[in-house]
Formats: structure tokens, C-alpha cells, sequence
């Protein structure tokens, strides 16, 4: 083990041509203890709303079990359940269209502006175009992308990526938004009020939803028996752009069904109060059918989702109704900021899907946790967050995805614990724990010694103790 | 009854007092109490570094130890969480099936097993309760601060048995203190950033001492309050149950 530990800066050669991963870039979130404490302090508060709103709630548990269920059953039945809905919505006088992947996805939505030859699009929270990274690919192709959610409109001006899938900006102080804002939407210098920095971009984004004749938005239900669709948002942004626009554009992903309209009440009364401790979201907007001289679309999207449901163990991770809070809650994100994650969904949860996307990249993710646990407790659709990643975990270092020392140091400590001869008589005291125990390492280099004590040995360990006090069978 | 005393590697050479308070507290309480000689180590480390398909070894040797008892007691929360879950032989499947369930915690053995009423100790000290992640969550020691249900807590059930001592109210619960493995030193920056908030919570409301039913966690508080050169101190739960009275 003592290599590895003498390794650990090479731990990221290990990852030539990837990104740097978890434990670094969180140790340089880290070099700022009181922005982590305050990272920390705001995410924990979300938690404690949480905490408070679901105490009000007697039936809770059973709210989340029945999540569950419904969950299960369309994950059973998720073909039969799609073509109902894609039936439905047709008969609604939606057009439905079917993406394998990201980049079928960013053609057809490319396809539609190009026939209405629009060169700009308003665009509400939607996670699974960050997924496919359609801003880039639209801007790519000359087409002016603008979205409406106050978060995301704060990091796309920052040319940032979303740090958290509910609360998009919340690595960035309110000071930093202001700088941001007074850069690019001329507020005064240093002025770093929420109200006056909201109504300033209230102003610049009504001017974009008057202007634009493409919305796009995400959906949080898509209803099979009815084929209609339910955005979720809090700033009625999704509304002002689908309403004001000739074309409304619907992403999704197809994990995202629910059979029946009525399984809406389970779902409508967790997500809020999971994520942000609401009752519910301000705007619940069911969208049916256009309106008249209006176009509707919807695209299904599947990128690697279908591989997940084939995955036994890690298919209930597409339960997920991206409510946020097994962030908020989880001690290691609150430590580390979402950028630390390096994936489009950062925290517990995109540390179980990531690995489905590409295992390579993301070996890291289902280590950078302690497998606490919190994480599947707060989880309205009860998805076993903490038991994926260990099982990912199997499947990272079977492939060969862990770095080669720990695997050789790994070997060395199943040697030492399959033969009790090697395991007491490898030393005194301390001994061998010091050579194989990966955080007793007696060795500066140790990362353990950098911020803690050793523990001290005693003068004689217990089985010593045992051999002269009590008679050894 | 006979119990097989499981004492993890890490206790073993670190942590001697606590495997002898163990010992002594059951001895004191009618059990008979046997320390095989053979074991070394649950398979945890491995296994959750990725690497449970190198445990074998370990586990076929827990199993030859404690195949003839009628339970295994040991002082660590997590180690006995792994057993419960994964502890697999291909020599005694059925053997290995029926210790899953025979695996107990030293707390939840006090509490469920032996149902114990009332104890002759005394430790009169402000104290803080860490609740250990896998002991909670995993063993259900505690009630979950994340779930709607009602409260309970068995390591505090039996703490409060004890005479002059007095527990304090932490803000955050059940926070992990970060230790998790081979986490502390793969990723150092949060580990110790976890470990230093969740000792300034018992500091903070004014512990002496920091105690649970997982010496992992508390050997990470300890490496930390000893570089602060805080003195709050770490004690395993039975070390406090098994203070004797001064008569
Ligand atoms: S995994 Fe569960 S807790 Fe996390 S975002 Fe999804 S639904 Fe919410």
C-alpha cells in the first residue's frame, strides 16, 4: 500500500487525456476554507428546509414508497408505457420524434428552427440539453441560445456549466452575480442586491421572450395515459416562453413517464419539498396540445438510458425526478462544489449515472463518497444512491477503471488477512497496520498526516492483552 | 450462551482498550466470551475500495473462527454492517448464511440481545454522541434525521444508564465525520474538511469527549482533535459502560 500512498500524484497520470478528477479539483475548491464553509453552511439550510417541510407531512414514507412503485412499474414497462404516450400525444396534435442519442437529439431540434428559419431560441431549465450540450452545438451552427431560468442565465454568462441541477448558480455569491451582471447587463458597479439584480434581468429576459418564436423546455412528467406533458419551474419561466412562442419544443428524457395523471399527486407533493422545502412549484404548467397556429414538439430521448434499464443494479437510478436534494445533503458535495464532479450532473446521483456514459471518464465519481447513506434516505423515489456506488465501485475496478497501485496495494492487504500466520506475526504493535492500513502509512507523504495525528500505538495490542490475561483456546 | 468476540484489525493494534472494555462489560453481564485466535479482518477495506472479489481469503477465515458460536460481538459498527451484508464462503455457504445473521454490534447486542435495563457505571462528563454512518444507517442503531419516524437511539439508551454523565445536543445530528475508508486519503481535502466540521460541532457545544459505537470514526476525529491539540478527547462507547462505580 505504501506505493500507492508514494503515488498518489500520479494517481491523475493515471487519467492522461481525461480531466482532472474529483479529489483534485475538490482540493482546490478546498484551498478557500471560508468559501467552503459557506458552500457548506447554504446547502445545508436547503437541507433543513427540507427537513422541515417533510415533518409536516405524517405520511412521508409511505409518499416516497409509492414513488417508488409507480417508478417501478414504468421501469418495467417503460415500451409499452412510450408508445401509449407517443400515441396520445399525437392524437393531441403534438409531433413526437424519437432521438437515440445527444447528437440525434441536437440535429432534430436543429432540423425544426432551421425550417421555421430561426436563428435564435429561448430556452427554459431543461438538464437533458446540458446533457447533450446543445448550447454549443447551437452556437456552433450560428443559432443564439438564451435561457430563461435565472440560474441558468447566470452561468451561461459566466460560461460556466450549472454546479447543481435544481439550483444551477448556487456556487456563486451574490457579489459575483453582480460583477456578471454589470458586465453584461449593465447594472451598477458592485451592486449586489437579489431584488435589483432579479428585476434587471427580468427586464432583458422579457425583452427575449417577446422577441423569440422558438421556446424549448424541459419536462418534469410526461402523463402516458393522456399525452401530456407537466413543466415544473418557480419563475414561470417555461410558461412565458412556450406561451408567447409559434413553436414550443418539449425534451425528454424517457425515463421521465408516469402512466397515469393522477400519479401526479405523489409526485407534485415530493419534488418541492425534496428540493427546496416548497409544497409545490409555483408554476405546475400541463401542456396538451398547441394552441391554434401554434407547433408542438416533443422529443424522446434516450442517450444511454435504455443501457441503464439493462444495467440490473443500477436501473432504479433512473427513478430519479431531479429534485436536488441528495446534494444538498450529501457531506462530501457540500465540501467539494458541483464543478468538482466534472460530469453534467454532479453530486450522488450523477456519480451513478456518469459511469453508465462512459466508465473510463468517470472511474472517479463512485469514489468520491464515504457511502454515508444520506443520500438514499432523502431520495423521494428511494433510488439505493449509496448501494450503487459501491456496486459501482465492483464493476470500476473488475474493468480495470482503478489506478494500478491501489489494485497492487489492495492484493498485498488480501494476502496479509487470508493468512492469520502473516497477519500476527508480522510485527509488533503497529507493524503491519503502519504497511498496509492505507491511512496509517508511516510516511509523510501520507495525505493523512497532512491535516491529522497518527494514532498512537499502544504498548501491547489486544491480542497480546488476550494471550496474558485470558487463556488463548 | 457463547459469544465469539470479533476485535477488527484496526482495534486490535490501535484501540486495545476498547476490545478489554468489550470483553470485561460482557463478561460482567453473564456472557461467556471467546476470542478465537485466527481472525484477522471483515474484508471491508477491500471491498469497498472496489475490490470485494478479493476477499475470499477473509472471509473463509471469519467463518472456520466463529463457525461454533451462538453469536459474534464486535466493537465496530462498520465492520459488522460489511459481515451482515457480504460475508459469503464457498467451503460453508450455509455456515457463512446463518453468521450474517448472527453478527451483532456491540450496542444493538446490549440493547436487543441481551436487553439490558440498567448498568453500574459512572462517568461524570460532558459527552457527544457521533453517530457512525454505517451504524445508523446501515444498523439502524438511531433514528435517521433524513426520515419522517419516530426517534430512538440505542446508543444513547444505554449511555443514559450511566451516572453523572451528560450528552450533549449537537447541530448537525448526524453528520459523517469523513472518514470513510480509503477515502480519507484518496480524498484528503474533504475527508479532513468533514473530520474538522464535525469535531467543531462537539466542540462547539461543549464536549469532553466525543463517543460512538465505530472506532474508524472516532480514530479520524482523534487524528484531528490531537493536531488541533484540542483537549476533547475520543472513547469508545463500552470504554464509558464499563467505567466502574467508585464505591
Ligand atoms: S437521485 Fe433522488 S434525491 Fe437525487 S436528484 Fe434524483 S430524485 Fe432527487
Amino acid at each position: 500500500m505504501a506505493e500507492v500512498i508514494d503515488n498518489e500524484k500520479h494517481i491523475r497520470s493515471g487519467r492522461a487525456n481525461l480531466p482532472e478528477d474529483h479529489s483534485s479539483l475538490s482540493s482546490v475548491f478546498n484551498e478557500d476554507e471560508e468559501r467552503v464553509n459557506w458552500h457548506d453552511e447554504t446547502l445545508w439550510f436547503i437541507r433543513q428546509k427540507r427537513d422541515k417541510a417533510v415533518h409536516g407531512i405524517p405520511e412521508w414514507e409511505w409518499l416516497r414508497d409509492t414513488a417508488s412503485g409507480i417508478k417501478n412499474n414504468v421501469l418495467s414497462n417503460l415500451s409499452v408505457y412510450l408508445e401509449q404516450f407517443e400515441a396520445n400525444a399525437k392524437a393531441n396534435g403534438i409531433i413526437v420524434h424519437w432521438a437515440a442519442d445527444a447528437a440525434e437529439h441536437n440535429q432534430i431540434l436543429h432540423s425544426i428552427l432551421k425550417r421555421h428559419g430561426a436563428d435564435r431560441m429561448v430556452k427554459s431549465k431543461s438538464m437533458l440539453t446540458e446533457e447533450c450540450h446543445l448550447n454549443e452545438y447551437l452556437a456552433e451552427n450560428g443559432i443564439e441560445v438564451i435561457d430563461s431560468d435565472l440560474g441558468e442565465r447566470i452561468v451561461q454568462l459566466g460560461k460556466e456549466p450549472p454546479s447543481h441541477i435544481v439550483l444551477p448558480c448556487i456556487h456563486k455569491k451574490k457579489e459575483e452575480i453582480g460583477d456578471l451582471f454589470h458586465q453584461y447587463l449593465g447594472t451598477a458597479a458592485g451592486e449586489s442586491d437579489p431584488q435589483v439584480l432579479t428585476e434587471a434581468a427580468r427586464q432583458h429576459l422579457r425583452d427575449t421572450f417577446l422577441t423569440r418564436r422558438v421556446a424549448l423546455t424541459g419536462v418534469n412528467f410526461a402523463v402516458a395515459e393522456t399525452g401530456e406533458f407537466v413543466v415544473c419551474t418557480n419563475e414561470g419561466n417555461a410558461d412565458m416562453g412556450a406561451h408567447l412562442s409559434d413553436v414550443h419544443i418539449a425534451s425528454m428524457g424517457i425515463e421521465k413517464l408516469i402512466p397515469e395523471r393522477k400519479h401526479l399527486g405523489v409526485f407534485l407533493r415530493l419534488l418541492t419539498r425534496s428540493a427546496t422545502g416548497q409544497p409545490i412549484t409555483t408554476y405546475s404548467s400541463h401542456f396538451k396540445s398547441p394552441r391554434e397556429g401554434q407547433e408542438m414538439h416533443i422529443i424522446l430521448v434516450d442517450n444511454g438510458r435504455s443501457r441503464q434499464l439493462g444495467r440490473e443494479d443500477f436501473r432504479n437510478s433512473l427513478k430519479c425526478i431531479r429534485c436536488g436534494s441528495c446534494m444538498n445533503t450529501c457531506p462530501v458535495y457540500r465540501r467539494s462544489g458541483g464543478h468538482s464532479y466534472h460530469a453534467v450532473i454532479s453530486g450522488p446521483i450523477g456519480s451513478i449515472l456518469a459511469p453508465n456514459l462512459d466508465m473510463r471518464e468517470y472511474a472517479d465519481l463512485p469514489f468520491a463518497s464515504t457511502l454515508c447513506g444520506s443520500c438514499s434516505n432523502v431520495c423521494p423515489v428511494k433510488i439505493d444512491i449509496h448501494d450503487q456506488l459501491y456496486k459501482w465501485r465492483q464493476v470500476l475496478a473488475k474493468e480495470g477503471h482503478v489506478n494500478k497501485g491501489k489494485a497492487a496495494g489492495m492484493k498485498a492487504m488480501s494476502k496479509v488477512f487470508s493468512f492469520p500466520g502473516l497477519f500476527s506475526f508480522a510485527g509488533k504493535t503497529g507493524r503491519w497496520t503502519m504497511k498496509y492500513l492505507p491511512f496509517i502509512v508511516n510516511n509523510k507523504l501520507n495525505p493523512w498526516y497532512k491535516q491529522r495525528e497518527m494514532p498512537k500505538p499502544p504498548e501491547q495490542s489486544f491480542r497480546e492483552w488476550y494471550e496474558k490475561n485470558r487463556r488463548m483456546e | 450462551m457463547t459469544v465469539g468476540l470479533f476485535i477488527p484489525c484496526y482495534v486490535d493494534q490501535f484501540y486495545p482498550q476498547a476490545g478489554i472494555a468489550t470483553l470485561q462489560l460482557l463478561e460482567k453481564l453473564g456472557v461467556e466470551v471467546v476470542y478465537p485466535p485466527r481472525q484477522t479482518c471483515c474484508g471491508q477495506p477491500m471491498a469497498n475500495s472496489g475490490f470485494s472479489h478479493l476477499t475470499g481469503g477473509c472471509d473463509e477465515l471469519f467463518v472456520e473462527s466463529f463457525k461454533a458460536f451462538d453469536y459474534v460481538v464486535a466493537p465496530s459498527g462498520s465492520c459488522v454492517l460489511h459481515l451482515k451484508e457480504h460475508l459469503h464462503s464457498e467451503k460453508y455457504p450455509v455456515v457463512a448464511e446463518k453468521l450474517r445473521s448472527r453478527v451483532f454490534e456491540l450496542v444493538e447486542f446490549l440493547t436487543d440481545i441481551l436487553k439490558v435495563k440498567d448498568l453500574k457505571a459512572r462517568f461524570p462528563h460532558k459527552v457527544g454522541v457521533h453517530q457512525s454512518c454505517h451504524g445508523l444507517r446501515g444498523l439502524h442503531l438511531s433514528q435517521m434525521s433524513e426520515l419522517v419516524a419516530p426517534p430512538f437511539s440505542k446508543p444513547e439508551q444505554l449511555l443514559h444508564m450511566v451516572d453523572g454523565i451528560e450528552l450533549i445536543k449537537l447541530d448537525r445530528a448526524d453528520e459523517c465525520c469523513g472518514f470513510g475508508g480509503t477515502f480519507c486519503v484518496f480524498e484528503e481535502a474533504v475527508s479532513a474538511k468533514m473530520g474538522k466540521d464535525r469535531v467543531s460541532d462537539h466542540m462547539r457545544n461543549g464536549a469532553e469527549y466525543i463517543t460512538g459505537a465505530d472506532l474508524s470514526c472516532l480514530m479520524h476525529m482523534e487524528g484531528i482533535l490531537r493536531r488541533q491539540k484540542s483537549n476533547v478527547k475520543v472513547i469508545h462507547i463500552a470504554e464509558i459502560l464499563n467505567q466502574a462505580v467508585a464505591e
